[in-house]
């Protein structure tokens, strides 16, 4: 816990502790712990002198931020209307199927995290599903196993 | 002094006046919700809209948060104004039907249909309670909270806040939390009982006059005058 605070106030410091910067707090503080910490949104409000409920208001608002720790690989579906056209919703089942969670959520074991998102800007290679920023288009139900099992063999071994 | 024509009439205003305060101080009506004294504006329920402009020009701009200008033209109740606000209130009618101040807007303008789905969420996010609890009570315990449709106040986690001290200004305060009378339809979106006050079970009962009989239950005297 004392270890906690004291990256989260290095992080802080970091911004030099300014309530301009508190985007890029969160920002950092997510990316150290996977997820924003209730204790880590005290803290910041605190030593930025803001209500807590304005920290907590903007890391609601912005989807990059979670309050809930968040999978080891993020895998992004799109939902758009060209990918949706093309059969986005029914990848998504297949990965709500595979991962067994629905999707906003993250699997038991804590790997992935599925999200579901409007549009990429990548129409032309749709259906696309993006896991860790990698973009994988065209995308089949018959692909998504082995896309999968790509990112989970490192954790096999 | 800035000097501008509000409703054809030459009006002066002082310098950092809203188009509200100047309507309001030569006594014009402009309906509001979100504009509260003491708080800061927030332009949200728009319900406040006047017609800035002429001809195609013109547009709509919140009389709380638009500042008075020197030769602008304000007009405060043209048909597209009154149009812009029925909607509104038909908009947030259908997110807060329970409401009394939404119900008595309606009678008072009309509005006498609902065509949106309605949600029941009893707010319609119009931030006074916010405002209050951070600016007048110096507490800033509920905020907004989410985007988009989940939009909603809460406190910080949906738990029960540190620094909220019970004092109940945002309940004081709010628009929705006030119920509307319970009258025979209750369940309905729409009340409009106040379109027409007038008793109408005088007619069925000549001598008889219903004193507080249940205060409303039979309805009648909320009901349309029969002619």
């Amino acid at each position: 816990m004392d270890t906690d605070k004291t990256k989260v106030q290095s992080l802080i410091d970091k911004h030099q502790g300014l309530k301009k910067n508190l985007i890029a707090i969160l920002l950092d503080i997510q990316e150290s712990f996977n997820y924003l910490p209730p204790d880590a949104l005290r803290q910041v409000a605190k030593s930025l002198g803001m209500p807590l409920i304005d920290v907590c208001g903007v890391a609601t608002f912005y989807r990059a931020f979670s309050l809930t720790p968040r999978g080891k690989h993020i895998c992004l579906v799109c939902l758009g209307t060209a990918c949706h056209v093309r059969g986005g919703p029914k990848i998504l089942e297949e990965l709500e199927r595979k991962l067994d969670v629905p999707a906003g959520e993250t699997t038991k074991d804590g790997q992935f995290t599925l999200e579901t998102v409007a549009c990429l800007g990548c129409c032309a290679i749709g259906p696309v599903v993006v896991i860790d920023g990698e973009y994988h288009g065209h995308a089949t139900i018959r692909k998504i196993g082995p896309i999968l099992t790509k990112y989970q063999k490192p954790q096999a071994s | 002094m800035i000097t501008f024509r509000m409703n054809g009439l030459e009006v002066k205003a002082e310098e950092g006046w809203s188009l509200l305060e100047t309507a309001k101080f030569y006594g014009l009506a402009i309906p509001t919700l979100c504009h509260h004294e003491g708080l800061t504006e927030f332009g949200g329920c728009r319900l406040c809209v006047v017609e800035i402009g002429e001809g195609l020009r013109s547009k709509l701009v919140s009389a709380c948060t638009y500042p008075a200008e020197e030769g602008l033209v304000v007009r405060t109740d043209t048909t597209r104004v009154w149009a812009a606000r029925r909607m509104m209130i038909e908009l947030m009618l259908a997110m807060a039907p329970g409401s009394k101040v939404l119900q008595d807007l309606a009678s008072k303008f009309n509005v006498t249909r609902v065509r949106f789905k309605l949600r029941h969420g009893e707010c319609v996010l119009c931030g006074l309670c916010t405002r209050i609890c951070a600016e007048q009570m110096d507490a800033a315990a509920i905020g907004f909270q989410q985007r988009g449709h989940k939009r909603k106040i809460s406190t910080p986690f949906d738990a029960r806040s540190e620094v909220c001290r019970l004092c109940g200004a945002c309940m004081y305060i709010c628009p929705a939390c006030q119920l509307r009378c319970q009258g025979p339809d209750a369940d309905t979106a729409i009340c409009n009982g106040c379109l027409t006050m007038e008793p109408s079970c005088l007619d069925h009962y000549d001598d008889l006059q219903c004193w507080m009989y249940d205060a409303g239950r039979c309805g009648t005297c909320v009901q349309e005058k029969k002619s």
